[in-house]
């Protein structure tokens, strides 16, 4: 009884979703690969952000330390 | 050095090697989850790009191709989670049975919104396994489950397709 109610869920998904035409992809994907690539490799990590903007606040707020920063770089 | 090493290293020629070698594989294979080829084409750019992402990760001596198809699985299960999301229907489906019983697109119409309201993990299995008729082990490889989580999946999808069938007013 069950495999025959699986087998009538079965075939009503089969009418709902007909067979997918699979001709391949309509275009050339690489670009596309490259492309999104490339947006990952100019994105900066948030942690970079939070560590650039914790440094210009300490050089605000200790501006004496900017030639010694200047010193060690 | 083989390919796959290559790959694994970060080489940009090996990996559009083997983006040209599976690219086709791993489409065909998306097409058949989301079943909408331009969803499929940005999946399988998004799939490639987690696959470059996750490269330090793979082992050449292991399956490139299995690797992709559970990468793309992956991907499909989040845009499947996605779009259920955005088109969030009424919990209410009971609009009645089909105006005219000829009228069997609106049946066809009904069975597919009961189906995309599954959650996504069940309408993956349920599409590979009872539309597309792949086998136990097939989908279990691609998802990373066991054999009866496969089972399971498919009995729940099952169940709960046949109770929202019913309350739309399709005899299941």
């Amino acid at each position: 009884m069950n495999a025959q109610n699986d087998e009538k869920i079965r075939t009503l998904l089969k009418g709902a979703f007909p067979p997918v035409d699979d001709a391949g992809p309509q275009r050339d994907l690489w670009p596309a690969v490259l492309r999104r690539l490339d947006e990952e490799a100019v994105r900066v990590p948030w942690f970079d952000w939070v560590c650039a903007a914790v440094l210009a606040a300490l050089l605000l707020v200790f501006p004496e330390v900017i030639p010694a920063l200047f010193y060690y770089l | 050095m083989e390919l796959l090493e290559q790959f694994v290293l970060g080489n940009l020629d090996a990996f559009e090697t083997l983006f040209r070698q599976f690219q086709r594989d791993v489409y065909s294979w998306v097409l058949r989850i989301v079943r909408d080829p331009a969803a499929a084409e940005d999946l399988t750019v998004e799939t490639f790009w987690r696959i470059y992402r996750s490269r330090a990760c793979f082992d050449p001596a292991q399956s490139f191709g299995a690797w992709a198809r559970r990468i793309a699985t992956n991907v499909a299960l989040d845009h499947l989670r996605k779009v259920r999301a955005e088109v969030a229907l009424p919990e209410d489906l009971s609009q009645g049975p089909p105006s005219n019983p000829a009228l069997q697109q609106e049946t066809r119409d009904q069975i597919a919104r009961c189906f995309r309201r599954l959650p996504a993990k069940l309408q993956v299995v349920a599409t590979l396994a009872l539309i597309e008729e792949r086998s136990e082990g097939e989908i279990a490889a691609a998802l990373g489950i066991s054999l009866g989580a496969v089972k399971s999946r498919v009995f729940r999808a099952v169940r709960r397709l046949r109770e929202m069938l019913t309350r739309a007013g399709v005899q299941a």
